[in-house]
């Protein structure tokens, strides 16, 4: 897909950033009288974050953006090993963003707008959630003609047990190795229940397909080589089925991971009053009250829709740095990788 | 007391005013005492509270670690960080490391150079990428018997919320302190006022005394006040002894005085009426006027004297104040007549029975009256008159004299003092001084009215029952 693996210093040498870690997409937003240049390091693909960034400028006409998006460990390269001179950093990696705060690589912002989010959305006036995205399991209602959809995990194991035919070969889902996100939805799922092993089992057995990002697996499920995607970000998808029909997006009702989508200005930020400017941008009401309109993501401020389900959110604080420990990490990859590949 | 010695009383300094320093200043000192005192138990709370979470956190990874194959495995319990930020959102750091070389978490984090398996955590503070944190190291041993493998954990947790908290907590102490030393001042204020109290109150009953109150100060005193009041009515017992000694001494010489003057008077008289020279019999006449004027003032000593006494020991009896001014014109009418000076009585048919000393009366009266004859011209009236004026009797004195002159009003009651205008009529300047006494003594007083060239107006006021 957008795997464009660039050798990042050769092309793009204008934007001071030390060679190292891959990008996958880039814009630049010039302003018209430009006096002040943003720059972005995102997670969030151009497509869904370029109504925010217009918008943006409409309102602060002197600041040209750069936009780059990278996969979370790429983010992590850039900012943790690198220090490349970014001045907002927006990932979906909450482990990772926590991480980069705790160890010292975030600067503190306080603003009306930050004083404004409730506690659990912001951690040390350093990281700031904007979004709360469900992860959500995305099946084809071509394959899943005469099957009962599943409303739980254990449902969906028997399911899937029952019908081999139908989904071997057919389910897609995070790499936990490559993606970071599939990695924070994959460790709070073996947090939250003890059936998440056997589901990875019997996926394995499946033969599950892996992907890098949510966009590719929807694209699966739309083009029919997937029956079923599971920890699907919901919000693509609800994108995705805004435009075009053909999938059903099922929340479990077990429990639903909540995702938040969080900013921060790091150390080497170059203008880090403009990213505090985007900050209260983000989390302005306006900017809130339009963002599932305009973005598809879901806004930090009031309820998700689906609210009557068993909410699941992902805290900030040091508890997500549990699973970025090495050993620990090494542990739940092994453990994933017998199960999910049936080594 | 100023005005009784007419000396001005040196004071120094103000026991109130002391006292109140004093537990002011004691106040203030416990306020600073109270105020570490709870900024020291509530920090050391708070920090205890951190020491104790890092140090279940560092315990819940020691427990979880296991040997596997000779090796030191670690499933870091996702409880061991997540506790850490139930309670702040502090920055938290870890290092597991065996034989000197880190398993997992931060390579740069500081490990105590500790070689022994001890139960017990060892915290520490330092600083650790810029900030200081607090630090908690627990040893293990990990293995089999035969493969024992030292293994230390350790957890750092920055102390920002903790700075937060103990500011928090400064703010309450200054508060505390600070309300606790108003409290103790206004108390201590109070206290002060309290303790003084009797103190003024002995102060004022001696100060409301009238100026013959000469009896022992029976004001309620704390027992710490008892020698000075004894002391002080020692002092009045003195003092009114020396008074009536003087007294004494004054009617003594008074009478002694008097009887032999009155010998010499007749002498005179006798002398005066066989002498033929009139150069030697206005001489004589001088004489006589003269002896006159020692009698009248040794007469009025002792009125001012017998006055005194009987107001100290004051006995009343019914009388009709009609009675007592009718007997007292009558026995003042043959001086009276000598200067052709008629005395006319009337009162307004009211009741004037009143409770009173006869003799006091009768002498006040008698000096009232004998003032008017003195001062009237020849040929002239006297007019008393008897009526009630709101709640007392007045017994009023009307002459066609010369009035009062000179002399503040009020002066006409002190001893020897006399109006300007009687410099050629024989006085002593004691007569208006029993009167007031007098009627002080009966619960009335005296007025005054001078009318330039219409003569003066002295009227007694004594209370309806």
């Amino acid at each position: 897909m957008r795997f464009f693996i660039l050798a990042f210093g050769l092309i793009f040498s204008n934007f001071g950033v030390c060679v190292g870690f891959e990008i996958e997409d880039q814009r630049i937003y010039p302003a018209m009288n430009a006096t002040q240049v943003l720059k972005v390091l995102s997670t969030a693909d151009i497509a869904s974050f370029d109504p925010l960034i217009k918008e943006f400028q409409t309102q602060n006409t002197e600041v040209s953006v750069n936009y780059t998006v990278a996969s979370s460990a790429q983010v992590m390269t850039a900012i943790y090993d690198e220090n490349a001179a970014f001045d907002l950093v927006i990932s979906s990696a909450m482990d990772l963003q926590t991480k980069l705060a705790n160890d010292g690589y975030s600067q503190t912002f306080i603003s009306k707008n930050t004083a404004r989010l409730p506690n659990w959305a912001k951690w040390q006036d350093q990281l700031f959630a904007f979004t709360q995205e469900p992860a959500a399991l995305v099946i084809s209602d071509k394959a899943f003609e005469g099957l009962t959809i599943p409303t739980n995990r254990e449902q969906l194991i028997e399911l899937m047990r029952a019908n081999p035919e139908v989904f071997e070969g057919r389910i897609g889902t995070y790499d936990v190795r490559t993606s970071g996100l599939g990695y924070l939805f994959a460790t709070q799922d073996s947090r939250n229940t003890d059936s998440f092993w056997r589901l990875t089992e019997v996926m394995g057995r499946l033969k599950t397909e892996l992907y890098c990002c949510s966009g590719a697996m929807i694209d699966g499920v739309y083009q029919g080589k997937l029956a079923l995607a599971y920890n699907v970000l919901g919000s693509y998808a609800e994108n995705r089925l805004a435009r075009e029909g053909g999938i059903t997006i099922v929340p479990m009702q077990d429990y639903l991971t909540v995702m938040m989508r969080t900013a921060l200005i790091p150390k080497t930020a170059e203008s880090p009053h403009v990213a505090g400017r985007m900050i209260d941008f983000l989390l302005d009401e306006n900017t809130q009250t339009k963002l599932a309109q305009t973005t598809g993501f879901p806004p930090i401020f009031g309820q998700i829709a689906d609210s009557q389900k068993a909410l699941r959110p992902i805290r900030l604080g040091p508890g997500l740095l549990v699973f970025l420990d090495r050993l620990k990490r090494k542990a739940f990859v092994r453990n994933w990788e017998s199960s999910i590949l049936q080594k | 007391m100023k005005a009784i010695f007419g000396t001005t009383l040196i004071t120094r300094g103000s026991m109130q005013r002391r006292l109140v320093i004093q537990l002011s200043l004691i106040a203030f000192l416990l306020s600073l005492l109270l105020f570490l005192i709870v900024q020291g138990v509530a920090d050391r709370a708070a920090s205890d509270t951190q020491d104790n979470i890092l140090a279940a956190s560092a315990i819940s990874i020691a427990d979880a670690l296991y040997s596997e194959g000779g090796q030191v495995q670690l499933e870091l319990p996702y409880s061991a960080l997540s506790m850490l930020g139930t309670i702040s959102e502090d920055r938290v750091f870890y290092r597991v490391n065996v034989d000197g070389t880190t398993l997992t978490g931060y390579d740069d984090l500081v490990v105590s150079a500790r070689s022994d398996v001890s139960t017990q955590a060892e915290f520490s503070t330092f600083s650790y990428r810029g900030e200081p944190v607090r630090a908690v190291s627990v040893t293990r041993s990990v293995g089999s018997q035969s493969q024992r493998t030292l293994v230390q954990v350790v957890v750092a947790q920055t102390r920002l919320s903790l700075a937060q908290i103990s500011y928090r907590i400064t703010l309450w102490a200054v508060a505390i302190g600070v309300a606790f030393f108003l409290v103790a001042t206004g108390l201590s204020l109070w206290a002060a006022h309290n303790a003084l109290a009797p103190l003024n109150r002995v102060a004022s009953a001696v100060t409301r005394r009238g100026p013959n109150d000469l009896r022992p100060v029976r004001a309620e005193a704390p027992a710490e006040l008892a020698p000075l009041v004894s002391a002080l009515n020692s002092f009045i017992v003195r003092l009114s002894a020396s008074l009536a000694r003087s007294e004494d001494f004054i009617a003594e010489a008074a009478h002694r005085v008097r009887t032999p003057l009155a010998t010499v008077r007749t002498q005179a008289e006798v002398i005066h009426r066989s002498l033929q020279h009139s150069k030697n019999k206005s001489a004589l006449r001088e004489m006589i006027r003269a002896i006159d004027e020692s009698s009248r003032s040794a007469g009025q000593l002792l009125d001012h004297a017998m006055v005194n006494f009987r107001a100290d020991q004051f006995q009343a009896v019914d009388i009709d104040l009609r009675e007592l001014v009718a007997e007292t014109v009558e026995r003042l009418s043959p001086t009276a007549e000598l200067k052709d000076i008629a005395i006319s009585v009337s009162d307004t048919g009211e009741d004037f029975a009143f409770s009173a000393d006869p003799i006091l009366l009768q002498n006040a009266l008698r000096n009232v009256l004998d003032n008017a004859i003195k001062y009237s011209p020849p040929d002239s009236d006297i007019l008393v008159k008897l009526f009630h004026d709101s709640n007392f009797h007045v017994i009023s004195f009307h002459d066609q004299g010369r009035g009062f002159e000179g002399l503040n009003l009020e002066n006409h009651f002190e001893r020897f003092k006399r109006g300007s205008n009687v410099g050629d009529i024989v006085g002593s300047g004691l007569g208006l001084t029993i009167v007031n006494e007098v009627a002080r003594a009966h619960g009335g007083h005296v007025k005054i009215t001078s009318n330039k060239g219409e003569g003066a107006c002295v009227s007694l006021f004594l209370p309806l029952a």
